[in-house]
């Protein structure tokens, strides 16, 4: 079977079942969240813009935040046949792009994007397998979901599967 | 709730005025700099959805350089002027007199930029400080150059907090042959949207 790149954009989500391929392009402060079911071979991306949906009152977009784009993500992998006990996540982004001396913590808005995805997925006891988090650079993802390999590109940090 | 996607024509076209005087500004002090003619066109006020920002720029993983300044005083917030590459290094021939196109930024060529880039900011400050009435300061210049989607999402995210959408004013400048098109992103946090939608007699 031909496989497809679907393309998952900011503040939106994604699932697919093997042999294609979710990516999102250019993190940065944002976090892509990566789930993947290795059973039924089904992966979901979600590319999460802020931490928590509860701080803010402009929320019906679900996919814009770390909790409710979690909870999202799985209802949505669930649906085309995927098993919640089986998935593991695979994190990256939540870069500071810009820095200054300041206590800004607009700026350390990657940080707690990054924070607020551990914590979701540590309360719905999902495992993190790997993350390329941090940082002062932009990044783009791959997810196969035909092994739940994710593929890191950089401008100028190298690149690599995580 | 405040949606800049919900903004009516009424504020579109203070904050098009208010992008017009401060890029005239910066177009004379740029003029000035290099003494020779800068032309600049009506700036353009986009109202844009999240998915389309990095489109403007070239695309989600098109290099681009990101110029970021923090606001305070009566104004909280932040200010991004971004440019893509194309426009970067047309802007550094303009002000070093060069007519190469197939090069890299070198140091010289990002602190000049970044020095461009507060020049704009700081015309765009005054001018919405003398609309206003309100004071705003203005950070020294923090730069990154790289993926487009990477550093949009940085006002993409501010915005996030309050909208759907981000606005963007868009200027060029030409001299000569050098086309330069720059991108502002203003993004006062809420309370100071209010604060000079008030002053300015819209709220």
């Amino acid at each position: 079977m031909e496989k497809n790149t679907i393309k998952v954009g900011m503040a939106d989500l994604n699932v697919t079942k093997a042999p294609h391929l979710l990516t999102t392009l250019g993190l940065g402060s944002c976090v892509g969240i990566t789930l993947y079911d290795e059973v039924n071979k089904i992966a979901g991306l979600a590319h999460i813009m802020l931490p928590s949906s509860k701080e803010i009152k402009n929320n019906e977009n679900k996919a814009k935040f770390a909790d409710t784009g979690i909870d999202e993500l799985i209802k949505s992998m669930v649906k085309i046949g995927a098993n919640k006990n089986y998935l593991v996540a695979k994190i990256a982004g939540g870069a500071q792009m810009f820095n200054f001396n300041s206590n800004n913590q607009m700026l350390k808005i990657g940080e707690r994007n990054i924070m607020a995805t551990k914590e979701k997925l540590k309360e719905l006891n999902i495992r993190i397998v790997s993350e390329d988090t941090g940082g002062n650079f932009g990044r783009t993802i791959v997810l196969d979901s035909a092994d739940g390999s994710l593929y890191v590109r950089t401008i100028g940090h190298g690149e690599k599967i995580i | 709730m405040l949606d800049v996607g919900n903004l009516n024509h009424f504020m579109i076209d203070i904050l098009k005025e208010l992008g017009n005087i401060g890029a005239g500004n910066a177009a004379t002090a740029l003029a000035s700099m290099i003494s020779k003619k800068v032309n600049m066109d009506v700036p353009n006020v986009r109202i844009l959805e999240f998915k389309e920002v990095a489109e403007v720029l070239g695309g989600e993983e098109n290099l681009i350089v990101g110029i970021y300044f923090e606001l305070t005083e009566d104004v909280v917030g932040n200010m991004m002027f971004a440019l893509d590459m194309d426009s970067a290094i047309n802007l550094t021939n303009m002000l070093f007199n060069r007519e190469r196109n197939d090069r890299q930024l070198d140091e010289m060529d990002i602190s000049a930029i970044s020095e461009v880039g507060n020049i704009l900011a700081s015309s765009y400050a005054n001018s919405l400080s003398s609309l206003t009435g309100l004071k705003i300061f203005i950070s020294v210049p923090s730069i990154s150059i790289d993926m487009a989607g990477a550093i949009l999402s940085v006002p993409a995210i501010q915005y996030g907090h309050v909208a759907d959408h981000a606005l963007m004013i868009e200027t060029t400048f030409e001299e000569n042959q050098n086309l330069v098109t720059g991108n502002i992103f203003f993004l006062p946090n809420l309370s100071s949207f209010d604060k000079i939608l008030t002053a300015l007699g819209v709220n």
